[in-house]
């Protein structure tokens, strides 16, 4: 190590650079963000959630679990951004004729329909355990819920989903 | 069902998330977040780490430091909000190609001196301005410049230390018996870049 940097050792926890954060879990909050607030409004969604980890991180204890502090910024974002688009007059359907951006990805409109079906709670479960990986613990303090009863949202939201998108079997045998 | 089970339903293509890394370098930016932005280039001496606050280019780091420990000491020392968002060093990549072309003999961008401290950073400020393109200097030299003819092994360190090398000409500063000395890229980079400016 150069004299003139800190050295910085094994056994000291070091903050990484922010990039880091990005790196690891940009994709996994994508994810979630579509699940729970539609593909239409989950760039947005992103873009807040990382701008506002962003502006948080230096004071995030450098032991915590990044996920679930990300998961949970992007829970109040959504929040917010659900708000919104209820206050729109007329809200705008996520339909194949958006613009091609909002494509780049290819995502199953039944999939977006099922999910978008299902009751906020459930929603948010199922994304946080399924697409995040949270464990209920940690679900329980996002949804200031017991852990049981996010437990449950999830088991119920699932339920559903095997009804009203049955393909959702095919992708759990194939991972 | 297990834990992230329904991750192959939401497929996420990596041009979009460069995307939406852009706009968060944007937003990063004009919110004044964007504590430090960096980014990578080649070079003639190998490749170059360039990393800049909002004052102006902060490090310069070789590819022997390894970029992992220097991203690491930059957020330690000044600000974990960093991104590798490459437009505020445009200005500073744009000039080291044309040096390395030769056909630039200085650097015309604004410099955070944050990590120098006290006597070192007396002495690259010196460095900076009394150490001209083509020519060298010797550490006796520039102690003498710097106010303290006796610090010689002072400069010594602060050259070694020297958080942004090549555009604060370290690399001209050399033994008085007219050996290279040691060089925080190694001395070739010193030698070649040497050479380089002899040439140009």
């Amino acid at each position: 190590m150069p004299v003139g940097d800190a050295t910085v050792t094994v056994d000291q926890v070091v903050k990484p650079p922010f990039e880091t954060v990005v790196a690891q879990h940009g994709a996994t909050v994508l994810r979630v963000v579509r699940a729970v607030v539609g593909h239409s409004d989950a760039d947005d969604a992103w873009s807040e959630t990382f701008l506002a980890a962003m502006k948080a991180y230096p004071r995030l204890p450098a032991n915590a679990n990044v996920e679930a502090w990300l998961v949970t910024i992007a829970h109040r974002k959504a929040i917010d951004i659900t708000r919104a688009a209820a206050r729109r007059a007329f809200p705008v359907a996520d339909t194949p004729d958006s613009p091609a951006s909002d494509r780049a990805d290819s995502h199953d409109l039944d999939l977006d329909t099922a999910v978008g079906a299902l009751p906020p709670k459930q929603r948010q479960a199922v994304a946080y355990h399924y697409l995040a990986g949270l464990p209920y613990a940690e679900i329980a303090i996002i949804l200031d819920s017991s852990v049981s009863a996010a437990r449950r949202a999830a088991a119920d939201g699932i339920a559903t989903l095997r009804r009203t998108y049955p393909q959702i079997d095919t992708a759990r045998s194939n991972t | 069902m297990t834990a992230h089970s329904l991750t192959p339903l939401y497929p996420v293509d990596p041009d979009h998330l460069r995307r939406l890394h852009a706009r968060l370098e944007k937003d990063a930016q004009d919110s004044d977040l964007l504590d430090i932005a960096y980014r990578t280039v080649d070079s003639a001496v190998g490749p170059l780490l360039l990393a800049a606050t909002p004052r102006g280019l902060v490090r310069v780091a070789f590819a022997s430091e390894g970029s992992d420990n220097v991203l690491l000491a930059l957020s330690e020392r000044i600000s974990p909000r960093m991104l590798e968002a490459p437009t505020r060093l445009d200005p500073i990549a744009r000039q080291l190609d044309e040096y390395f072309a030769g056909r630039r003999q200085r650097f015309d961008v604004a410099v955070d001196w944050t990590l120098s401290h006290g006597f070192r950073r007396t002495v690259l400020e010196h460095l900076n301005t009394d150490v001209a393109y083509g020519t060298t200097a010797s550490y006796a030299t520039l102690a003498r410049l710097s106010g303290s003819p006796k610090a010689v092994r002072a400069v010594g360190t602060a050259c070694a230390t020297n958080p942004t090398p090549i555009v604060v000409p370290c690399h001209r500063v050399i033994r008085s018996d007219g050996a290279v000395g040691s060089y925080r890229g190694g001395p070739a980079a010193k030698r070649a870049l040497l050479a380089l400016e002899r040439a140009g």
